[in-house]
């Protein structure tokens, strides 16, 4: 069972993330959740992170250079990272792609979006 | 900017609007909305308000404001069909939701415009809730009001956009500024 990360600066979303999880027949460990990049690090060096839901656009470090920092790492390069953001511009999800995401869901989203994308994961 | 340069519409606004906000309600809140002629409104000072405005700021080659705003009572309502847990009372939760909501309706706006104007940032939402807050604008450019209908209550979804005039050499000299206009319909 993979343990799970969410980023994101809306604790609204990451509750909805949160509920999507627990109610999919997805077999999860525990979920972590960060409010910025730089939580993200912190939960990234504090726990064994198998994959992460990542917004975008948010303050203090956003989730294009959280997916940067994380794609340099020796120890987290091979964490998944689907990015979930309200960004759908074709220019953004090739530079997430390029940078090394997983996957992107643009928000809004449905619950069938989410399992369909994490369910290559497991 | 030349004259070869694309241009964004009222009509192009609106039906972003109405698409994005549509969308967001179906998806995240399981609601359906209805919306209403759109409404233009110059840049004055609005009477004494009460309510919820939440805005967020565009930026790049034409930039502005997008903002929604409704009662209480409706920011409520969106708060407890988005995260599913009932909301009463106007609370920090509260307004995180109507935040996000505004950030994803503008946020899609946004998209749908950039295929016309070039790549734009968007800031983090502000939401504002009180009673009795005058509200003024300052800038030139008028606001586009798109008002939503679900069951009894109203929404507000709007938006003021323009040339950057930092960006553009068409001798555009407006200054635009982030600023919001509050429907009248909620003054106290």
């Amino acid at each position: 069972m993979l343990d799970i990360l969410i980023v994101d600066d809306s604790a609204a979303i990451r509750k909805i993330l949160q509920r999507v999880l627990r109610q999919s027949e997805i077999p999860i460990g525990n979920i972590f959740e960060a409010a910025d990049g730089n939580e993200a690090i912190a939960a990234l060096k504090a726990q064994r992170i198998g994959l992460m839901l990542s917004d975008i656009n948010m303050p203090n470090m956003n989730g294009l250079e959280l997916l940067s920092q994380v794609k340099a790492s020796e120890i987290w390069k091979n964490v998944p990272v689907v990015m979930v953001s309200t960004e759908g511009s074709q220019a953004k999800v090739l530079e997430a792609v390029q940078l090394g995401a997983a996957g992107y869901v643009r928000k809004p989203f449905n619950a069938d979006e989410i399992k369909e994308k994490l369910a290559k994961f497991f | 900017m030349t004259h070869t340069d694309p241009v964004i519409s009222h009509q192009d606004i609106v039906a972003a609007i109405r698409a994005s906000t549509a969308d967001v309600f179906a998806t995240m809140l399981g609601l359906e909305i209805t919306a209403e002629d759109m409404q233009t409104e110059p840049a004055v000072t609005t009477a004494p308000s009460s309510g919820l405005v939440s805005l967020i700021g565009l930026a790049g080659n034409w930039c502005g404001t997008g903002s929604l705003a409704c009662t209480p009572a409706f920011a409520c309502r969106m708060a407890t069909h988005l995260v599913a847990t009932p909301y009463d009372s106007v609370n920090e939760d509260v307004l995180d939701a109507a935040g996000e909501i505004t950030n994803m309706i503008i946020g899609n706006v946004k998209t749908v415009l950039e295929e016309k104007v070039g790549p734009m940032g968007l800031s983090s939402p502000t939401v504002i809730y009180g009673r009795n807050f005058q509200t003024r604008s300052a800038r030139i450019h008028e606001w586009i009001i798109v008002p939503f209908t679900c069951g009894e209550e109203r929404l507000f979804v709007q938006m003021c956009l323009a040339p950057n005039p930092d960006t553009h050499r068409d001798g555009n000299k407006g200054t635009l500024r982030a600023g919001f206009q509050v429907p009248q319909v909620l003054t106290g």
